[in-house]
């Protein structure tokens, strides 16, 4: 019997395998139509061809869609909080400090720091949002476009600043003199005589960072490591090691490259001190108080 | 001659549309949009993969078989475009009138099998020899059900000729076909369908070749325009096949419009060129039924493939002779 019995369901489950195939081919003269999810009846339609030939057409995408991050530069004041929560750094941020206020954001921030640079990474970008959410001026948004495929990975990064290299250039040298006649009026008010011998030139411009003593660049930098390995060693360690270093340090200061150091060094403090003035003033404890601001998200992340 | 001038040059033509239809079949079954890109609803994509295959390189890989490996593509494809030669193309004009044409059609396109088996040995793969054997072992076994329910038509025509089983269907339209005038015929033409995908080697018979286990088969080790004439041979069979059956029971060249009392319906859509219209008409449909069936069925495995020869088709084709003969005894005069 099953002889007869698979004949028949042979038959049987071609018949109806045919016509639902030419059932198929007949539907395909209708188009699915091109809707988005919250339309009615859009499990309705399941007839018809539904290839959705890309570059020619799309899929309609929500307004509020979250496809790909957009900085309106006008409106940010480059408060570098979009880059500190960012869990994959695809943010980067280059600040230039400004003398005085410059400018007004749209909803009345005053403007304080110039964005010599605010590149977002869409190549790191996990589209997580939280940028978006920390931002005070809610000038970084998700916008819907979702088409920045690029043959070079390099161009994934988006640069959102709108300064050239001689704006920049301008600024901070603009910043730098306000910095060094702050100080030389700090210095000339108290007096206490640090009569700097040979390098008047390049002190102020490391000064405003540090506000220490002479040779302040260098103790910041030793500091923490002697402080992490052992802070209560006996001073007579720290005095072996820190004249050792100072002793090289200095050399190399004046030495052959004073021309290119106060050049660098702007670059790196004033965004060192940035996040200082943030958080707290521009002293030396400030100073101390800003790292353990950094540390504690680093074990976040681990 | 009229092979030559008529149907090679339509097989090619053919085999460019064929392909065309194919693809935008399987996709519209699929809901998919299928070529859309070069041409208007890409209908030049054929023309495109055509003329991207012939620059493609000869490959001859180091270790085959060099002379089976060269000519085993031309045997295949002379054996099946030498079944087009006793095909009638209309009431005039006819191929080789040889009086067993019929015969000689299930005959030497049997051949190609060797082709097949020459390619797979001589490529020196395991896959391609996996897929020749698989495919001469599913052509042998397919040739008994597709030779018996052939036999058959020949009982009711009586005659091996092509030509003269179309002209016995002549006369008032579709009503004078053989599958109308015997309907017992239905049966062997199903036979005879099922066994002509087996014989052209596609789905649900695709095993041979069956890309998704044995890369392309006895066809893996070839490129450019060798596989081209495999490709070419594949066609070739299934438009010959569809044509074999349109002329066995569908009437062949003659129209299938019955003349409707004074309204001369027959007389006015018959001549040469609706003879050849009609002909090729009727196996495009037959050849759209097949692309149907490939993209419906799954493919087929080893043992269903021979169990469904020998112990289902055999037998029910030998039936179907008997009975064919036991009609054609009573019940015609």
């Amino acid at each position: 019997m099953s002889y007869i019995a698979n004949i028949s369901k042979g038959i049987k489950t071609t018949a109806k395998g045919m016509s639902l195939a030419i059932k198929y081919f007949f539907d395909a003269r209708k188009k699915r139509k091109k809707e988005w999810l919250s339309d009615e009846n859009y499990f309705d339609k399941a007839e018809g061809t539904f290839t959705v030939q890309y570059p020619k057409e799309s899929i309609p995408v929500p307004d509020h869609g979250r496809y790909q991050l957009h900085n309106e530069i006008d409106d940010c004041i480059v408060c570098d909080k979009c880059a500190k929560i960012c869990p994959v750094d695809c943010i980067d941020i280059e600040p230039v400090r400004s003398p005085e206020v410059f400018g007004q954001t749209s909803d009345g921030t005053p403007l304080r720091i110039h964005a010599a640079k605010f590149d977002i990474d869409m190549a790191k970008c996990c589209f997580c949002g939280l940028c978006t959410v920390v931002c005070p001026t809610e000038c970084l948004t998700m916008t819907k476009d979702y088409d920045f495929s690029t043959t070079d990975i390099l161009d994934h990064n988006f640069s959102f600043s709108k300064m050239s290299e001689k704006e920049i250039a301008e600024k901070k040298k603009e910043f730098d003199d306000f910095q060094a006649d702050k100080e030389r009026q700090k210095a000339d008010l108290p007096a206490i005589g640090n009569k700097q011998s040979g390098k008047p030139v390049m002190k102020p411009t490391a000064k405003p960072v540090m506000k220490t003593g002479a040779k302040p660049v260098f103790k910041p930098k030793i500091k923490p490591a002697n402080k992490t390995s052992g802070e209560e060693k006996s001073v007579e360690d720290i005095k072996e090691e820190a004249p050792t270093k100072k002793v090289i340090k200095p050399v190399m200061k004046t030495g052959a490259k004073p021309v290119i150091k106060p050049k660098i060094k702007p670059v790196i403090k004033s965004s060192d001190k940035e996040k200082s003035t943030e958080n707290s003033g521009e002293d030396a404890p400030g100073k101390k108080a800003s790292k353990p601001v950094i540390k504690p998200k680093i074990p976040k992340k681990k | 001659m009229i092979t030559f001038l008529f149907y090679l040059a339509f097989l090619l033509l053919f085999v460019v549309v064929a392909v065309y239809v194919e693809r935008k079949t399987a996709a519209f079954i699929q809901n998919r949009l299928g070529p859309m890109v070069v041409g208007p609803k890409g209908v030049l994509q054929t023309i495109a993969d055509l003329l991207k295959m012939l620059q493609k390189e000869d490959i001859r890989a180091t270790a085959v078989d060099k002379i089976p490996f060269l000519i085993a593509p031309l045997i295949v494809f002379a054996a099946v475009f030498a079944g087009y030669s006793v095909l009638p193309m209309n009431g005039e004009i006819s191929g080789s009138e040889i009086s067993s044409g019929l015969f000689f059609l299930l005959a030497i396109i049997s051949l190609d099998v060797l082709g097949i088996l020459m390619a797979g040995w001589a490529s020196n793969n395991k896959y391609s020899l996996f897929g020749a054997m698989r495919s001469v072992a599913q052509i042998v076994s397919y040739e008994v059900p597709l030779g018996l329910s052939v036999l058959a038509v020949v009982i009711f025509a009586g005659t091996l000729d092509l030509q003269q089983m179309s002209l016995l269907q002549q006369g008032n339209g579709l009503l004078a076909w053989n599958i109308v005038q015997y309907p017992i015929l239905i049966i062997p033409f199903v036979i005879f369908f099922i066994c002509g995908l087996a014989e052209s080697n596609r789905a649900p018979f695709d095993l041979p070749e069956a890309e998704s286990e044995l890369i392309g088969g006895y066809h893996t080790e070839y490129s450019g325009f060798r596989w081209g004439m495999f490709m070419l041979s594949e066609y070739g069979m299934m438009l010959l096949l569809s044509i074999l059956g349109a002329i066995l029971f569908f009437g062949g060249w003659n129209s299938p419009l019955p003349n409707l009392g004074s309204l001369g319906l027959y007389e006015m859509t018959s001549g040469p060129i609706w003879g050849t219209t009609w002909l090729l008409v009727k196996a495009s449909l037959l050849i759209f039924v097949q692309m149907w069936v490939r993209w419906t069925l799954p493919r087929l495995r080893v043992d269903q493939l021979m169990s469904l020869s020998w112990k289902y088709l055999t037998p029910l084709s030998i039936l179907m002779l008997f009975l064919s003969a036991l009609w054609k005894l009573w019940v015609i005069i």
